[in-house]
């Protein structure tokens, strides 16, 4: 028993003389990888869809070309991000699509985050067809028609009800409370990650086949496979209060940027930028289309962009 | 053929097998048909009943806020948590500077003159080209900064490891409270508790370590107390009849003799360490895991390979080296290997001046060679013309429709349409007949404790589509590794392939996966048998080569045929390796269903990832939980009990 407490002990107190004694702050802990060979970092959280890397690809050339920082980028959901931000992992946040809960949370009760604006895109979710099945079947718009249909959107994941394909369990949705209320005749089927939905989607698009998917605005899949939307019951605020009894559309939502409250405090030149960064969904689209589907990394889209856009970002920068 | 009779007191068995078959059975049968009816006659429900289930997402949630509201003050967190993750940042942060310090030719020379101390000129050469390669596919600064990971997160679970199997080597009462926390350990899915990591510790580094040692810790405590039991009872008395006390016994005998096994334990730990380093990217460790992680964002498969290929290349390195290192620990030590390594010191020393003075400490970007758009062509001619259309045999998307509604949909349906109480009959039947009434109830225990966490019907979901992913994986793995057993030019072909599947980033090949197979199951099963294949391969191989030639010689001189050796003979001699087989396969698809619910396989491993995701600590664990306790049946179910110590190991 003496030799555990001993070794108890040592290991208590050398860790103390390793950090300094006393106590820890749980809220400064940058990464290790930052601020390596003496340069200034700045760390930036990057979301799984590619809208969310075309911000940051942005924001990271322009930092480090225009105001000389590093930029290090890491890649996390939604929900650990806000977590991320209040402990200072990351500096920002640079598109939410609504999560009152962590707002109140952190933004208001904690304030270890604070609001950076508007990003300048506005966000929607929907319920998508391909425009090639909407041209033969104008109906089909309309979710009161879609039951009509359900037998041409049936896989052998959906059985003998018709697939509705939902993506990345990260995203906000009602949809499984959707078709339960709406009564259709649809097996929500989730695709588990963006990536998988994306290649399913141009796989069937490739064979021109129907398909109904949950889908999101500003998305460059767009330009590759367009898309029409169903229309399912008007919005109302509030009428997605209770999760269990969803039966309206979902909103639109201006998407917002946050940062680390001591970030936007003394983040100096880069906390002042991000705050300003501000573009539209088309900016967001030309920069998403090259990464995701050209192929190219996020810098050269990033490059391209900002060379031909000097009017547009000079502004971030007074 | 009945006169091979290669091992004589199997003859007998069979018969005194069947008899005590029977009579568990009978028994069994009885306990069965007192219990049932009570049962039925109280819950009667086909599912399980909800009487019986508990319902943990409200403490789960309260805990998880509760940490939240405390992190930052409370002293739990302030003096000691707080502490922990500081000093994992500081010290990844030392080796990450460090090998930038010494720069891309000094970590070059490093790695190869080490490779060449240890492991001979031939890996030396081939850690060289590894490391260049990693440099080539303009992947240096994340390979450094997984290095850096690596380094600590190997260190601290072999500090962890050899701790526990110290304890567990010395006593008897630690080896029998370590051996299911170990158990545990391993088969938790990493995704499981990446969320409370995430919590106490917050995104980043620091998680990722912890959630690192959690995984890769046990091998080596396992090898370790291995060790420590098997050490030569003579040698001890000698020590001991030398008046030795027993610290000075465990230092200068024991653990010196259980060298090999140490070894052999860090081998393991270094592994499974860099098996975790894409899945600690989920919670933000960065480096190459979270290059092939955004990768998978854009749908790119060219850069998930580029990023993957050198996860795979220091995978095979280190695993080559330190079982090379192994080797020759049993052997005579070298004359002058003192000036051996003070050559090779020299040597890095040099090479890294150089390159500072040269100002060449950063890759030089001139020097990439882009992969991703030639890899990204070739995946994309493949799915395009496998997909669906192709003649006589039908397209990918066609089998794997044909797989779900012929296999997946009625196995899933079948088990969910089970009464409770007959899976769990099944279960007790399989396991008592294969074991003790002991193990028998253990996995009667796991099954009905996913019952009580209310997830029945899912877990169901998910352990249909464990089977279908093992039963296809066991007609591939033995084939193949009953090919491989007959002919050392396939042994020898296979072996990189295996390495490159069993160390390869499953992320990588989520894309092509889905493009081939579509979303669903079908892709999630697919998934698990890319990667549970190459250990059941590489197992049956070993089993059937290590049956006695001479067994093989004589009935041959009896005249027997190939085939009817290889049945006949081989086969049954190597029964324990085929069973250690199915188990191990049973294992890694479980392992990987969290990453079949990336893919549309639904069930509990998208639970897990909801968890994660969505912050959702009593979504996540529950289910992780759940995925515990069908391991835990599972290996129970397929484990003969004598073996059971040689699991993990």
């Amino acid at each position: 028993m003496r030799v555990r407490t001993t070794a108890a002990v040592a290991a208590v107190s050398s860790l103390a003389l390793l950090t300094g004694c006393g106590a820890a702050d749980m809220t400064k802990q940058a990464s290790p990888f930052a601020n390596a060979q003496g340069a200034k970092t700045v760390t930036l959280s990057v979301q799984s869809w590619v809208g969310a890397q075309s911000n940051v690809a942005v924001a990271q050339y322009l930092l480090e070309h225009e105001l000389g920082y590093r930029v290090d980028t890491v890649q996390v959901d939604e929900v650990p991000a806000w977590d991320a931000l209040s402990q200072g992992r990351v500096d920002a946040l640079l598109e939410d699509w609504g999560h009152p809960e962590q707002e109140q949370r952190y933004v208001k009760d904690k304030k270890t985050i604070a609001p950076g604006g508007e990003l300048g895109v506005t966000g929607h979710i929907g319920w998508f067809v391909p425009t090639y099945f909407a041209k033969k079947h104008p109906d089909i718009t309309n979710w009161k028609n879609l039951d009509k249909y359900a037998d041409r959107f049936r896989t052998p994941e959906s059985g003998s009800k018709g697939q509705l394909m939902d993506g990345s369990p990260s995203y906000v949705t009602n949809d499984k409370a959707l078709v339960k209320n709406l009564k259709l005749d649809y097996q929500v089927v989730f695709a588990g990650s963006e990536a998988a939905q994306i290649t399913q989607m141009r796989q069937f698009a490739k064979e021109k086949k129907p398909f109904l998917t949950y889908w999101y605005s500003p998305q460059w899949l767009f330009k590759k496979v367009p898309m029409t939307e169903v229309k399912l019951p008007p919005y109302k605020e509030g009428c997605d209060a209770d999760p269990e009894k969803v039966a309206c559309a979902y909103p639109h939502t201006p998407l917002q940027k946050y940062l680390n409250a001591d970030f936007a405090k003394k983040g100096g030149k880069a906390a002042a930028f991000l705050k300003k960064f501000k573009w539209t969904t088309e900016d967001q689209n030309e920069v998403s289309l090259m990464i995701a589907d050209k192929k190219m990394t996020p810098e050269d889209a990033a490059k391209k962009w900002v060379d031909s856009h000097e009017s547009t970002w000079k502004k971030w920068l007074s | 053929m009945a006169s091979i009779t290669a091992n004589p007191p199997r003859v007998g068995l069979p018969g005194l097998l069947r008899h005590r078959v029977v009579h568990k059975l009978l028994l069994l049968a009885l306990a069965a048909a007192i219990l049932v009816p009570l049962a039925n006659a109280r819950w009667a429900s086909g599912t399980w009943p909800s009487a019986l289930t508990l319902d943990f997402s409200e403490p789960l949630a309260k805990a998880s806020d509760w940490i939240i509201d405390n992190r930052d003050s409370h002293p739990l967190f302030l003096y000691f948590f707080g502490h922990v993750s500081n000093v994992v940042v500081i010290a990844v942060r030392a080796v990450y500077l460090g090998l930038l310090a010494v720069g891309w030719a000094g970590v070059t020379a490093l790695g190869t003159l080490v490779a060449w101390r240890v492991a001979g000129i031939r890996l030396a050469l081939g850690t060289g080209v590894a490391f260049l390669a990693c440099g080539l596919l303009g992947m240096w600064v994340p390979t450094m900064q997984t290095l850096a990971l690596m380094v600590v997160a190997v260190l601290a679970s072999a500090v962890v490891g050899v701790l526990l199997g110290l304890a567990a080597g010395l006593s008897d009462r630690m080896d029998r409270v370590l051996r299911p926390v170990l158990d545990t350990m391993q088969v938790l899915p990493a995704f499981a508790y990446l969320l409370p990591v995430v919590l106490v510790f917050g995104i980043g580094v620091p998680a990722a370590v912890l959630a690192t040692v959690v995984y890769a810790a046990p091998p080596m405590a396992r090898l370790t107390s291995l060790g420590l039991r098997g050490a030569d009872k003579e040698v001890l008395e000698a020590v001991e009849s030398l008046g030795s006390t027993a610290r000075q016994r465990l230092l200068t005998a024991r653990i010196p003799l259980a060298r090999k096994e140490l070894l052999l334990g860090l081998n393991q730990t270094i592994m499974m360490a860099l098996s975790m380093a894409v899945i600690a990217a989920v919670i933000g460790a960065g480096g190459l895991g979270d290059r092939v992680y955004q990768a998978l964002a854009s749908v790119d498969v060219g850069a998930a390979l580029a990023a993957g290929i050198p996860i795979v290349l220091l995978a095979v390195v280190l695993d080559r080296v330190t079982g090379a290192a192994g080797e020759k620990l049993g052997a005579e030590p070298e004359p002058h290997s003192g000036r051996g390594w003070l050559f090779a010191l020299a040597g890095v020393v040099a090479v890294a001046v150089a390159g500072r003075l040269a100002g060449r400490l950063d890759w030089p970007d001139a020097w990439v060679v882009g992969i991703a758009e030639p890899v990204n062509r070739a995946v994309d001619w493949m799915t395009a013309h496998l997909y669906s259309g192709v003649p006589v045999v039908g397209g990918t998307a066609d089998w794997a429709g044909h797989f779900t509604t012929w296999v997946l949909d009625p196995m899933r349906d079948g088990l969910q349409a089970l009464p409770w109480w007959a899976v769990l009959l099944i279960v007790a039947a399989l396991a008592w007949v294969i074991g003790t009434w002991r193990t028998a109830l253990t996995a009667v225990l796991a099954m009905a404790a996913i019952g009580v966490l209310g997830v029945w019907k899912p877990s169901l979901d998910t352990l249909s589509q464990v089977l279908a992913a093992v039963a296809v994986t066991l007609v591939v793995g033995f084939a193949v590794g009953i090919a491989a057993a007959r002919s050392d030019r396939l042994e020898r072909a296979l072996r990189p392939v295996l390495d490159v599947f069993q160390t390869m980033p499953q992320f990588v090949y989520l894309i092509p996966v889905v493009a081939l197979f579509g979303v669903g199951r079908a892709p999630a099963v697919a998934a698990a048998i890319v990667y549970a294949l190459p250990a059941v391969v590489r197992i049956t191989t070993q089993g059937l080569r290590q049956v006695d030639p001479a067994a093989l010689e004589a009935s041959g001189s009896l005249g027997a045929t190939s085939w009817q050796q290889l049945k006949q003979v081989q086969l049954p001699l190597a029964r324990p390796a085929l069973l250690l087989a199915v188990n191990q396969g049973l294992v890694l698809v479980l392992a990987v269903v969290v990453i079949g619910g990336l893919v549309g396989g639904g069930a509990l491993g998208y639970d897990v990832v909801f968890g994660l995701a969505q912050g959702d600590l009593a979504t996540g664990l529950v289910a992780g939980g759940a995925i515990v306790c069908l391991g835990l049946m599972l290996d129970r179910v397929t484990q003969p009990t004598e073996r059971r110590a040689k699991k993990g190991a």
